[in-house]
């Protein structure tokens, strides 16, 4: 398992089997001998990151190159230097806040209630023929195409911002979370069933911990769609925020500031990432991993 | 062919008694009408070809499957549903991966809510007897087929259930483990009795464990031929390699694999 920072999030809602964690098209472990003979010589943990610093180092001289020949790029001295006066008078700490905050009411909502609406679907055939065609509806359209609705509802403070935010990640979790019910070896609940296990103690302890591995994925997903979904509504319609800055930046040609934002929302939405994936790891370590 | 049985304490209620049982999946017939008793405490092997019904039969048992005609019947009770005195061993295990080996013989004992102490203990018992003390904490992504096998066989004794159904339990070890886990499964029958019905489709297996060999056949499933096995127990190395356990084996081979054609009609 790599430490590569490049984890792919989207994509990885229909986990196959037990390896899901890492979601991606991965090789299957047992591909043929003939197949399996190796082009590149292993990378070891280290190796694997020094190459990552390096690719990183190499890209920002290359921006380097590109902003000193001419093209119309702050350099990165002139982007640290707007980072660290944004830092200094607090306008990217309280950005962040909101966004941050948006961001995580949203999504701990949406996948609060996704859980068991997802169960139910999987649990109960009337309920899922009652709930599907609303998910797969809502599934079709871009959250963010719901915030002229939500703003028209709700008004242009926070709620249309969290309700679409809340849509998110609750579609990518329902789902989820319904295809982990699905999945379960009824191996599993027999076996619970001849030690005396009723419907709920099934529930509790059978089917939360084996879709465990799914809802995690899905809440990965649902993340991350939140994350791209909370800036680009920031960009629309808001007074805060880093999409917010971002688009009054662009007012002024204010490209560093613009720059320190991108980068500021690349490197929260990949730490976001990683705890879940930690979460993730700790919460399924019991799988057999392929 | 069918042997009389010749089973101890035949005046008494039997312990299970199938009656008729036929199982009908839409226009395919698993199990035609069988009929079947066993004993209290008896330990009879069903051998027979893939589609002679075995695991139906074991699943209507167990209460995990309806028969669409006649009647299962523990202690002269209608099994409808799974319940605890009837426990299952499953071919693939069916370990609880969340949950350590500990944990998953204790399953059974927190849905009949004993007590705390008192299912440490029964738990540390069980662990002994299948030799996996030192594994009691171990996830079971950690353990190897056979031991994941005793798991099961832990689990299964630890919610004391009075019949113990086995649905190829040791199908998939290997041969030497296989061995092995035979005689611990003998071991641990002899120290504290139940009724077993074990489904294989190794002879030699059948042979070694039983009391009693029901040989199956498939077209629909039915009972071929009940074998008894009147070798002693404990059934010892000697007893395998024994000219009387080859008879026996050699009997029950010919009765599962030179069956008639099964009838052209389903």
């Amino acid at each position: 398992m790599s430490d590569s920072l490049l984890e792919p999030t989207a994509g990885a809602a229909t986990p196959a089997g037990t390896s899901i964690p890492d979601g991606g098209a991965r090789p299957p472990a047992g591909a043929s001998p003939r197949r399996r003979r190796r082009r590149w010589p292993a990378l070891t943990r280290t190796g694997a990151l020094v190459l990552n610093l390096a690719s990183a180092v190499l890209g920002i001289l290359i921006w380097w190159a590109l902003a000193k020949a001419g093209f119309n790029l702050p350099t990165p001295a002139a982007v640290a230097k707007q980072a660290r006066h944004l830092l200094a008078d607090g306008t990217l700490e309280h950005d962040t806040y909101a966004s941050l905050r948006r961001v995580l009411i949203g999504f701990f909502l949406g996948c609060v209630a996704a859980v068991p609406v997802g169960f139910l679907m999987g649990w109960y055939p009337v309920a899922r023929a009652l709930i599907e065609p609303w998910v797969q509806f809502f599934r079709t359209i871009p959250p963010l195409a719901l915030l002229p609705v939500t703003v028209v509802l709700f008004g242009i403070d926070e709620t249309p911002k969290i309700m679409v935010i809340f849509l998110a990640a609750f579609l990518a979790c329902v789902i989820a979370a319904f295809q982990g019910v699905v999945s379960i070896d009824r191996t599993l609940i027999n076996a619970a069933r001849v030690l005396g296990a009723g419907d709920f103690t099934i529930f509790r302890r059978v089917v939360i911990p084996a879709s465990m591995p799914y809802i995690m994925v899905g809440m990965r997903v649902g993340l991350g769609s939140s994350w791209a979904t909370v800036v680009a509504a920031e960009l629309i319609a808001a007074q805060e925020g880093l999409g917010h800055r971002m688009q009054a930046a662009e007012l002024y040609y204010d490209l560093p500031t613009i720059f320190v934002n991108v980068i500021a929302i690349g490197i929260l939405g990949l730490l976001m990432d990683r705890i879940l994936l930690v979460a993730e790891r700790r919460l399924t370590v019991w799988q057999e991993r392929r | 062919m069918t042997t009389p049985t010749t089973v101890p304490d035949t005046h008494v209620q039997p312990k299970i008694a199938v009656r008729g049982v036929g199982k009908r999946f839409d226009d395919f017939t698993a199990l035609g009408e069988v009929d079947l008793e066993l004993a209290a405490n008896e330990f009879v092997t069903i051998v027979g070809p893939s589609g002679c019904g075995k695991s139906t039969l074991l699943h209507i048992l167990a209460g995990l499957e309806e028969p669409t005609s006649g009647e299962a019947l523990v202690d002269g009770v209608v099994v409808d549903g799974p319940a605890p005195e009837r426990g299952v061993i499953f071919q693939q295990y069916a370990l609880f991966p969340w949950l350590t080996v500990r944990d998953n013989v204790e399953f059974g004992l927190r849905t009949a809510r004993v007590p705390k102490a008192e299912r440490r203990r029964r738990v540390d018992h069980y662990l002994e007897l299948v030799g996996l003390t030192a594994f009691a904490d171990k996830l079971p992504k950690t353990l190897s087929g056979g031991m994941k096998q005793r798991c099961a066989i832990a689990r299964a004794y630890a919610a004391d259930p009075a019949i113990l159904l086995m649905d190829e339990p040791f199908g998939a070890v290997d041969a030497l483990t296989r061995v092995r886990l035979q005689e611990q499964l003998l071991a641990t029958w002899s120290q504290e009795k139940r009724t077993v019905l074990f489904i294989t489709h190794d002879v030699d297996e059948a042979v070694f464990l039983a009391n009693r060999v029901v040989v199956m056949a498939a077209g629909p499933g039915r009972i071929q031929e009940v074998i008894d096995v009147d070798l002693p127990y404990p059934r010892t190395e000697e007893v395998r390699l024994s000219p009387e356990f080859t008879a026996l084996r050699n009997r029950v081979w010919s009765a599962v694999y030179h069956q008639g054609a099964p009838p052209a009609s389903r």
